[in-house]
């Protein structure tokens, strides 16, 4: 064990070897994940300040029902606590996933993405349910501003998890295709970030827009 | 000597964001941190949702609690799923979450803060559409 050993969040590896180049390279890799990791955070949270635009869109529309219904008529709580369980637990299994990853343990990384595409796609299954109901209802974004505050800001959060998905999809490829490798296991960082955010913004989202729309 | 200079650098080294604090042979401690995260996120969940249609509290005390427990349930996310901690290796991690935060904060209470004013302040509307004919 020595002090690069004790020091390091990640030990060099022992195939790696206890030479000063290895541990140049070890160091190398390290900081270049943390750098990928940083910036992909940077932009994590200037997505969360672009969601904060709408969320403040919402808020000041939501009384804005021009005759219309209200979200009080329209929401159905129990399509939102199914929506909320299954992205709850797609996090959790994205983060078996990252650790499957990173142990390159394939049976974990494999089964916990699997696991995860079902429940973001339930997810994405029930919210489109949701939205076809509405338009079919006369909900529709055109209805009032604050259906379209509605339909913007909800759809936005959609259309990340659709993309998270796809990206999912190329991960698993990705690992399958070319293995554990420094670079891949850099985009599953990011992917598992990305993911773990969506659904932080999905809490704001129900709480906001689901639980006060009935409550109030 | 190259050696020792790494050393050096990773005294001081950050932690990426997201990253599960596993040494690369067991993720058992990983997962445990992902099965408390899981628990306590679901047990605030499903408060929120208990809460939200109870008649048992004072009804505009609601909205606020509903707000208290998403905020709440937002930091299980960050510290258990999303590894973000108070420790030296997240300082840059906390700082960049600090300033998104203000940010968000500024825009939402900002925007709020002047459309209430301008609701005020703004003739009803039945009377700007009777002006306008």
């Amino acid at each position: 064990m020595s002090a690069f050993d004790a020091a390091a969040p990640y030990p060099a590896r022992p195939q790696w070897g206890d030479r000063p180049s290895a541990a140049a390279h070890a160091s190398e890799l390290l900081s270049k994940r943390i750098v990928v990791g940083y910036g992909f955070w940077i932009f994590l949270l200037s997505d969360i300040v672009m969601f904060s635009t709408f969320f403040a869109t919402y808020a000041v529309l939501v009384g804005e029902t021009a005759g219309g219904p209200s979200g009080a008529e329209l929401f159905d709580l129990r399509n939102t606590a199914i929506e909320t369980a299954c992205l709850l637990l797609s996090s959790f299994t994205c983060g078996i996933a990252s650790i499957g990853a990173q142990t390159r343990r394939g049976s974990w990384f494999y089964g916990a993405m699997t696991v995860t595409f079902v429940f973001g796609a339930a997810f994405i299954f029930l919210e489109a349910r949701e939205f076809a109901d509405l338009v079919a209802q006369g909900a529709g974004p055109t209805r009032s501003a604050f259906l379209s505050a509605f339909f913007t800001l909800v759809g936005c959060h959609g259309l990340h998890v659709t993309a998270g998905l796809l990206w999912l999809l190329t991960m698993m490829a990705q690992v399958f295709a070319k293995g554990y490798r420094a670079d891949i296991l850099r985009r599953m960082l990011c992917f598992s970030l990305f993911w773990h955010a969506l659904d932080i913004i999905w809490v704001a989202l129900f709480t906001v827009v689901y639980l006060m729309g009935v409550a109030a | 000597m190259s050696h020792i200079e790494h050393t050096n650098d990773l005294d001081h080294a950050d932690r990426a964001p997201g990253d599960t604090p596993v040494d690369g042979h067991e993720g058992a401690e990983g997962l445990g941190t992902y099965l408390i995260g899981l628990g306590l996120a679901a047990l605030l969940t499903v408060v929120s949702f208990y809460i939200a249609r109870t008649d048992l509290v004072w009804q505009p005390s609601i909205p606020v609690a509903l707000a208290v427990l998403a905020i709440a349930q937002m930091g299980v996310h960050l510290v258990f799923f999303l590894h973000i901690t108070t420790g030296p290796d997240n300082v840059n991690n906390v700082m960049a979450l600090a300033f998104g935060v203000l940010i968000v904060l500024l825009i939402i209470t900002g925007s709020l803060w002047i459309m209430y004013h301008l609701n005020h302040n703004m003739m009803p509307m039945e009377q700007i559409m009777q002006m306008q004919r």
